[in-house]
């Protein structure tokens, strides 16, 4: 490669002064290859401080290098441009994604991983994962309203899970609930596969109005470059690209590129943030410094804006002595942000950020050009262009080969598992309700606070968190749920995809809620192994058709891949996230029943695959099968059916069947209320002629609603219309008893207060400190 | 504005405070920066919850600092209506406002969720006359653990401070203790939030009686009714 451009000066610390050698190339995780397009772009070798920069702008967590093409299979608008929920700033646009909620109202909302560091140090991972998605969701200028996690953690069996389970809950309940932002919960797997790589994905959500959205872009030249926030210290260096690795025995030495989070700041950077955005006309342009810290946010808001841009590191505020350029450019500590302020009105932001004891520093400017210029100590210590670090990073197309497993799933039969005797039926709930992935998460959200802000509505535990929109002064109800089975996307990727996506539209259609929008987490093995590319590849196609098949657009999301520790990597785990709105209070549903005297009515059909199910690993430890199968249009006829019911008034309670199927759906249903019982009856063993594929089954596109007798006829009719298959089951009583049968034999009848305590004990039985 | 809620940095319930007050109970409420005076014409304070300075070193140790804190010394003093809420509560201890002080849950773990209380005959204003016997108010706390040094209980017990009890007790408060006031019933404290029990969206209403009771010379001499 032809190397013609002047070098820079030597920079003021001479440790920084080195030869870039192939090794060192190497440990920043460049490729040959990729360095090569560095040599290329610069027209000469970069320093030091410049390959820190590239490493981390052109890492996985920060440009999407091996899922860049794939998400552009996502729909990223609404094809119905009268529907509701209508996007206002599109995914990957800014930090986070906006959606019309009416009234002149948006919400901002997105998901983040925060994965690699949780492994490592669990309680700063899990507070620094929502510090910096609360972050990303104020620098859009909304008012963050609700905080959700999607977790997934390894056995509860291994002390080493215990730990790193106890270390993310308290993590993230020591910085949320400081921020008092609700948090309203998530989902929670329990699975082998994420022993040693758990995962911790933050959601937040926030409203804001229409005019008020800002950009993170850096316009008008001349206008300053301001620092705000706490000082710059060496923690969290380059935990973006330790994000883009494997976990190895070693990465505990990684320890220092995790981040240490001070949720005090954050809440004095976001009243501060939002009380400087109120001030009309002021901020041109605004970003967190979150992965990649400095630079990612000096050369995004540059490259956003086709502007250049120059910053002078003497003035950034420092809280260690002796930094060099590649340390403060890399370095993560948290809590920070940049803003470009309209020239001349420098002191309205001063005055903001004094009120609120915070450092601001006007750092540098908006220049002519296109490059980012860093200077310490009078000398250039990086020059470069800003657009090479955000839009030239490579994109790579990798080979993609179908594991064998997947061939052997298609292949399974039903009849390899010993068919259930009516005599087990009670013990097969019992160790289904006591699996902590469907157990009672009761212990995780009563050490967060999802009452602040006065908006709960529906506490975690049911389908979906609901909060009231009071703080924005408006009669609406912002409905969240989040899911991903992994064991259905291990066997079958593209349909576990999609289950992933329908469950959670059912959990918000059974809540009340029409969804609008998706935020995705894709959380995933090494990509650079063929077979992991395959099912990343799948997962997301399977997302996308189901995406566009509901109209629900994708408004951003997040990529964390390298997921892998010691035996292989996790499942496939597409982690989706819907917001949802509720326009009534009277439409707020809840999947407990309250009522003795209420018809119990099966919509969709009796259950009647296997594959894939709870039952199995609870019973047989196996996970294999054939997935259920998803069919979009029965989804949409279901939901339509459940939301135009509550709409009407005659839904009481509903709950989706998922993990467990539809004896630990009607078990659930009855928790929430004591004395409550239920007697059921099934009229056969459905198409399957099992027991177990009948109670157990995960079959998707159904759910269990709770009906007044006098609204019966009229859901069933409205059913039948939708040709939703209907089937009366049963009532609700007082009996606290749980009676099913099925084909006129009883294969259940016990106390539903023993259940209740089973499902509730579980998960704090195995974190009690003895 | 007749009730001032005191904003600290890291207060996070102010808003929920100011909206209950405002918005439900109907009475003029505003938030006051900590660094700036207590307004002229304000009848009743505020202390919201949250995290005042992070809750670093003690809850609410550095709060009591703060400069609109001898203001509120000065407005207590003169029989001003103060009421400390969870964060509120931890600062006017913290401030010698109130007895005692608050200390980690026993089960070391922060507890948000529905509690039910035993109300007390405390005074003419809070009473299970006018409160009811039982209620249920939210918690959400880390460190609400009452304690207070045997003649500090002693007396509370026998000038009947202790506003509201534990039943079942989250967090290893001494005798129960969710709630007490100052000898001559114009400073009170409680950990449970009454804001956030007093919408039909909320889990119950009990919060609405507790914030009248608070509020009850203020109501008395405006327009405002008791009744819902």
């Amino acid at each position: 490669m032809e190397t013609t451009a002047a070098p820079l000066p030597p920079n003021p610390d001479p440790c920084l002064n080195v030869e870039i050698t192939p090794e060192l190339v190497a440990q920043h995780g460049l490729l040959p290859e990729e360095y090569e397009r560095i040599l290329g772009i610069l027209g000469r070798t970069p320093n030091l401080t410049e390959l820190g920069i590239f490493s981390v702008m052109w890492s996985e967590h920060c440009a999407y290098k091996n899922t860049r093409k794939l998400l552009k299979l996502f729909p990223t608008e609404k094809k119905d441009k009268n529907a509701i929920g209508q996007v206002l700033v599109k995914a990957g646009d800014e930090n986070a994604g906006v959606i019309d909620v009416g009234e002149g109202w948006g919400v901002a909302f997105k998901i983040e991983s925060h994965n690699h560091p949780s492994a490592i140090e669990p309680f700063e991972g899990a507070a620094t994962g929502v510090g910096g998605i609360v972050r990303d969701i104020f620098t859009m200028g909304a008012r963050p309203v609700l905080l959700t996690n999607s977790l997934r953690f390894g056995s509860l069996e291994s002390s080493q899970v215990k730990r790193l389970f106890r270390g993310v809950v308290s993590g993230i309940s020591h910085y949320g609930n400081c921020l008092g932002i609700p948090n309203m919960g998530g989902d929670v797997y329990f699975d082998d596969c994420y022993e040693g790589n758990p995962l911790v994905n933050a959601l937040c959500a926030g409203i804001l109005r229409h005019e008020e959205i800002q950009k993170g872009a850096a316009t008008g030249v001349g206008n300053p470059v301001y620092y705000v926030g706490p000082g710059t210290g060496r923690d969290g260096l380059g935990g973006a690209s330790f994000a883009s690795r494997e976990l190895t025995e070693e990465s505990a030495e990684d320890r220092p590129a995790v981040q240490k989070g001070d949720p005090f700041m954050e809440k004095l950077l976001l009243e501060a943030c939002l009380e400087m955005m109120s001030i009309p006309g002021l901020v041109v342009g605004i970003q967190d410094m979150g992965a990649a810290g400095l630079t990612c946010s000096t050369c995004e808001t540059a490259s956003r804006g086709d502007s250049g841009i120059e910053i002078d590191l003497d003035l950034v505020p420092q809280r260690e002595t002796g930094m060099n350029s590649y340390e403060i450019m890399l370095s993560e500590s948290q809590e920070r942000m940049l803003v470009i302020v309209a020239k001349g009105r420098e002191r309205e932001l001063e005055e903001v950020f004094e009120k609120w004891d915070l450092y601001a520093a006007h750092i540098g400017e908006v220049k002519e050009g296109n490059r980012m210029v860093v200077r310490q100590k009078g000398v250039v210590v990086a020059d470069l262009p800003a657009k090479s670090l955000t839009d030239e990073a490579p994109i790579y197309d990798q080979p993609a080969s179908e594991p064998a497993h997947l061939v052997k799933a298609r292949e399974w039969k039903v009849d390899s598992i010993p068919e259930l005797g009516q005599d087990a039926v009670e013990g097969a709930l019992l160790g289904l309700l006591t699996h902590p992935t469907i157990a009672s998460k009761r212990w995780i959200w009563k050490q967060y606070d999802h009452m602040v802000m006065s908006g709960c509505t529906v506490e975690p535990g049911s389908d979906a968190g609901v909060v009231k929109l009071s703080i924005a002064g408006i009669n609406k109800y912002l409905a969240i749920a989040n899911d991903c089975n992994n064991r259905f996307c291990y066997l079958d990727p593209y349909t576990g995809a999609q289950i992933a996506f329908v469950e959670c539209m059912r959990n918000l259609a059974c809540s009340g809620a029409r969804a609008l929008a998706v935020t995705d987490n894709l959380n995933f093995g090494n990509p650079n192994k063929p077979e992991a590319y395959h099912m990343l590849k799948e997962c997301v196609k399977g997302l996308a058709d189901a995406c566009a098949h509901f109209d629900v657009p994708v408004v951003g999301g997040n990529v964390s891949l390298y997921n892998e520790h010691g035996e292989g990597a996790i499942d496939p785990t597409p982690v989706v996230s819907m917001v949802g709105l509720i326009d009534h209070p009277d439409r707020v549903t809840r999947s407990g029943v309250k009522d003795s005297g209420l018809e119990l009515i099966l919509l969709g059909g009796l259950p009647d695959e296997l594959g894939g199910s709870y039952y199995l690993q609870s019973a047989f430890n196996k996970k294999e099968g054939t997935c259920p199968k998803v069919d979009l249009d029965a989804e949409m006829n279901l939901q339509n059916l459940l939301i135009g019911q509550i709409e009407e008034g005659r839904i009481c309670a509903a709950h989706d069947l998922s993990e467990g199927g539809l004896l630990v759906c009607l078990a659930e249903m009855l928790f929430d209320t004591h004395g409550l019982g239920a007697s059921v009856s099934l009229p056969n063993l459905g198409t399957s002629g099992r027991l177990d594929a009948l109670l157990f089954g995960e079959s998707q596109a159904r759910a269990i609603i709770a009906v007044k007798p006098d609204n019966c006829d009229a859901v069933i009719q409205a059913a039948n219309n939708l040709g939703v298959p209907a089937h009366t089951m049963g009532k609700t009583d007082d009996s606290s008893q749980l009676k099913v049968e099925v084909a006129g034999t009883s294969v259940i009848n016990t106390d539903v207060s023993g259940l209740k305590n089973a499902w509730e004990r579980a998960i704090p039985k195995h974190m009690e400190i003895a | 504005m007749k009730v001032a809620i005191i904003q600290f940095p890291g207060s996070n319930c102010d808003w929920d405070a100011e909206h209950s007050v405002q918005n439900v109970i109907g009475l003029p409420a505003g938030r006051v920066w900590h660094k700036d005076p207590l307004p002229e014409g304000v009848e009743a304070v505020i202390v919201p919850g949250g995290f005042s300075f992070g809750d670093y070193l003690r809850c609410g140790a550095i709060a009591r600092f703060s400069p609109i804190m001898s203001d509120l010394q000065r407005f207590a003093d003169q029989g001003g209506q103060v009421l400390g809420i969870c964060n509120g509560f931890q600062i006017l201890c913290e401030s010698g406002l109130l007895p005692g002080a608050l200390v980690r849950n026993d089960c070391m773990e922060f507890r948000c969720l529905n509690q039910s209380l035993k109300v007390e005959d405390s005074n003419e204003r809070f009473n299970t006359e006018a409160l009811a016997a039982q209620l249920t108010l939210p918690i959400a706390h880390g460190e609400g653990n009452y304690r207070a040094d045997t003649e500090v209980l002693a007396d509370l017990e026998a000038n009947n401070q202790v506003l509201l009890r534990y039943s079942p007790n989250p967090n290893g408060s001494i005798n129960d203790i969710a709630g007490i006031r100052n000898p001559t019933g114009n400073v009170y404290g409680m950990m449970p939030h009454p804001e956030r029990a007093v919408e039909s969206h909320h889990p119950c209403l009990d919060g609405l009686p507790v914030l009248r009771a608070f509020l009850q010379p203020l109501l008395q001499s405006s327009s405002v009714k008791l009744s819902a």
